[in-house]
């Protein structure tokens, strides 16, 4: 791996390496740039480091303290972010999916949320690029949206859980198909194809899983990046001329600073906005890129409310990838809706302490009956959403007095549903119960308090005064100050963001090239 | 398919199954070797707890996992203890609730307190009967001595209390055995995913009647 000096300037600082910085890496190394990629976890080895074990692999969690608060307080930890190489990637349940096109410019089209600055035209030339990438394995044809190319690697086989669902979309005479995932289904140079083992969500030991880890971060290390892990970036520097220099990281106990012309923050959205807060200065008294006053506003999770039951049928859920089939109906569809957005819904494989903890904290139960439940394991069937949550900006990241372990503010997260989301959860727990009953599973009880994913906190938009990057991930207010990650979504859609996050990294470092040979960039490469 | 609600809720689901039996076979790697083989040999002497905290843990664990004896027992409260030990925390805590190590002591106060103005006793002491009631009552969010402080108890009983005390017994290879999960499967994974499909490296469950052949099946599971 190519090593840069402290005082050498490079021409990107990445902070994160995950969906947003790891592919934004790769893609700005391969353009020519010199780019050194921090992350706060460490560089893990997945054939010698992982093992197959839901409580050591927590290891692969960002755990630091934070606050949550708000009237739907948000669950974080194993269930929103990484701290690794490669990100939340690492241990991500792998659902590649595409944006319904409408929803780049929801607001005017569909009458709710923010319009996205991007064509999805564009973005679908860009989501080809990602499959390719990840060798996404998927459905010959896509039953929803407009055309989209053959996925690069077949479909994998469904599990009985996979099952369930088909036959309950049938009964209610919907489409569902074959999740579009990333790992593998036929081999790919050195790796094997996934062996089904079901530990996708505590990292994949075997490989199989196209994480950041193993697609984007080896391009960028062949392409010349440096990666530095182990190092948390705790300030942004700037000089007298408002522009930014570089960035202050701990690492090995001690404090660093390392010199760069451009700095891109990619440390998804509780960390982006936390980072930009924390490096206020005097001439920033609210934080770096934050004139419009958004920074850390319109955060939005995805609601992932379920329905379980069991089945006189062994299901065995745990075999093989979680969400082997989905149906994205109505994402597409939007008659009979009484709320503003979309849902897909997909099977479920929870390992033995994640169904535990559900039935205890979701399902209440515990003692004798929680025991006798248990024992239920292996016929247990469930489907779940991933719902539309509207951009509220009183659903924030704002810092506390408290401090970490580097001695940083810590971030309080405030979040609350609002009637729209309720409304929309509540389509999906009546739809979802009809489905499932009719794949004949009984004793059906539904979990509604569940969250995943993470964006906003610094949008992008058309518009210095209500978006805080614009369409190329540039900060309006500091021209070498990049956001590059999950944290710029205007609106979240109603499927798993990182293929988007990945693509929109892609788009930006084709932009960043463009911009540079036109000399509207500070960058050696082609200066 | 087996009519599993016809099995008395006391008989074992999986006879004679036993996943640490895979131990040595491809299911498991060297890493996920050395991880269990660390879990097994905790130690049951606590070293975050103090003595009389460790006896209210050990007291609470039984009732919200109570274990069956015919399985060799789980050390719930060790695990807690360890996890605790060790520093690793959930990564997030409710305004008001105190750091993953604190509020487990403040709760486990706030818990006697509540116990001693009940019943007269500390929670350990207590009949199994009253200690379940206290319990619900902690979820329900009906306790309320001034002990909780800015702690919601019914958060504690669901963020903090149960949900380690419930991930440290499936965290151990006894609960595996007995809801008949398949266990750590690297590099071997598995082949049969359909409904009612098993690979010989899993579990056979019972149905009614047919216990003696199928703990013939377990016992060869490997
Ligand atoms: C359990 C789970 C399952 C998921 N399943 C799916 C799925 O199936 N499909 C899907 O599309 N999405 C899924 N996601 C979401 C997806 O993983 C994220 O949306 C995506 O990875 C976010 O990309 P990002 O680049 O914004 O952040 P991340 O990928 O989280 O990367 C951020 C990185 O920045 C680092 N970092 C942060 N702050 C700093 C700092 N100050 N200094 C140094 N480093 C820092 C972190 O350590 C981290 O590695 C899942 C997430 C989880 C938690
Ligand atoms: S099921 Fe496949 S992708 Fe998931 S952990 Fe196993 S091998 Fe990796």
């Amino acid at each position: 791996m190519r090593e840069y000096g402290e005082s050498e300037a490079v021409d990107f600082a990445i902070i994160g390496t995950g969906a947003g910085g790891g592919t934004l890496a790769c893609k700005l190394a391969e353009h020519g740039f010199s780019v050194v990629a921090f992350d706060a976890g460490p560089y893990f080895r997945p054939l010698e480091d992982f093992a197959s074990d839901e409580s050591e692999q927590t290891k692969l969690y960002w755990t630091d303290d934070r606050i949550v608060d708000g009237a739907n307080p948000l669950q974080m930890g194993s269930n929103n972010s990484g701290k690794a190489v490669g990100g939340s990637t690492v241990h991500f349940a792998m659902v590649s999916l595409r944006f319904r096109p409408e929803w780049f410019k929801s607001r005017s089209l569909l009458g709710y949320g923010a319009d996205w600055p991007l064509n999805w035209r564009e973005m679908w030339d860009y989501y080809r690029e990602v499959e390719q990438a990840l060798k996404i394995a998927g459905p010959v044809s896509y039953p929803w949206g407009p055309h989209r190319p053959r996925y690069p690697y077949r479909a994998h086989p469904l599990n009985a859980a996979a099952r369930a669902l088909a036959k309950g979309c049938e009964a209610m005479g919907i489409q569902w198909t074959e999740t579009p995932l990333a790992t593998l289904s036929a081999p790919r140079g050195l790796a094997h194809p996934c062996v089904y083992r079901g530990f996708c969500v505590t990292g994949c030991s075997t490989n199989a899983k196209q994480s950041a880890l193993v697609t984007w971060i080896p391009r960028a290390i062949a392409a010349g990046t440096e990666i530095r892990d182990l190092a948390m970036v705790g300030r942004i520097e700037l000089d007298n001329a408002g522009l930014v220099t570089g960035v202050h990281y701990h690492r090995d106990g001690a404090w660093h600073f390392q010199r760069a012309r451009n700095v891109v923050v990619a440390g998804y959205a509780i960390e982006t906005p936390r980072l930009l807060l924390n490096s206020a200065n005097r001439k920033f008294p609210d934080g770096l890129a934050n004139s419009s006053g958004l920074v850390g506003k319109n955060l939005m999770a995805q609601s992932n409310q379920a329905v379980w039951g069991v089945m006189d049928h062994e299901v065995r859920s745990y075999k093989g990838p979680p969400s082997l089939a989905i149906t994205e109906h109505w994402n597409y569809e939007d008659k009979g809706k009484d709320f503003f957005g979309g849902y897909s819904y997909m099977s479920q494989g929870p390992l033995p302490q994640l169904w535990a903890d559900t039935q205890m904290s979701a399902h209440g139960l515990w003692g004798s009956r929680l025991m006798a439940e248990m024992k239920n394991y292996n016929h247990v069937v469930g489907l779940k959403i991933v719902g539309e949550m509207l951009p509220q900006e009183a659903n924030r990241v704002t810092l506390t007095d408290e401090l970490d372990q580097y001695g940083l503010r810590i971030p309080r997260i405030t979040y609350s549903w609002c009637d729209n989301d309720k409304r929309l959860i509540d389509h999906s727990l009546r739809f979802m119960t009809q489905a499932l009953r009719a794949a004949d599973a009984r004793d059906l009880w539904t979990q509604d308090d569940d969250t995943c994913h993470l964006n906003g906190t610094a949008r992008m938009g058309s518009d210095a005064a209500n978006s805080v990057v614009d369409a190329d991930c540039r900060s309006w207010d500091i021209p070498n100050l990049w956001i590059c990650d999950g944290s710029i979504f205007p609106t979240v859609g109603g499927v798993n963001p990182s293929l988007t996050i990945q693509a929109i990294a892609c788009r930006t470092a084709d932009r960043i090239k463009a911009l540079a040979l036109r000399g509207e960039l500070e960058a050696h490469a082609f200066g | 398919m087996h009519d599993f609600r016809k099995i008395p809720a006391g008989q074992d689901r999986y006879p004679g199954y036993d996943v640490l039996a895979k131990r040595l076979g491809p299911s498991w790697n060297e890493q996920t070797r050395r991880v269990i083989t660390r879990r097994l040999s905790i130690g049951a002497e606590p070293q975050f707890f103090t003595a009389e905290e460790f006896q209210t843990v050990t007291a609470i664990a039984a009732r919200i996992v109570p274990q069956s004896a015919a399985r060799p027992p789980v050390p719930v409260a060790a695990l807690v203890d360890e996890k605790l030990f060790r520093g690793a925390l959930d990564g997030f805590r409710l305004a008001g609730t105190p750091r993953d190590g604190d509020a487990w002591r403040l709760g486990l106060k706030a818990l006697d307190a509540e116990a001693r103005t009940a019943y007269g006793g500390l929670f350990h002491s207590l009949a199994e009967g009253l200690q379940d009631a206290l319990l619900t009552r902690m979820q329900a969010g009906e306790l309320k001595a001034p002990q909780w402080g800015s702690m919601p108890p019914k958060d504690f009983f669901e963020k903090r209390m149960a949900r380690d005390i419930v991930l440290a017994y499936y965290a151990h290879p006894t609960a595996w055995s007995e809801i008949g999960w398949g266990g750590p499967a690297s590099p071997r994974g598995y082949v049969r995913l359909d409904f009612d499909e098993r690979d010989p490296w899993e579990a056979a469950e019972a149905g009614s009647g047919d216990e003696a052949s199928v703990r013939r099946i377990n016992r060869h599971v490997r």
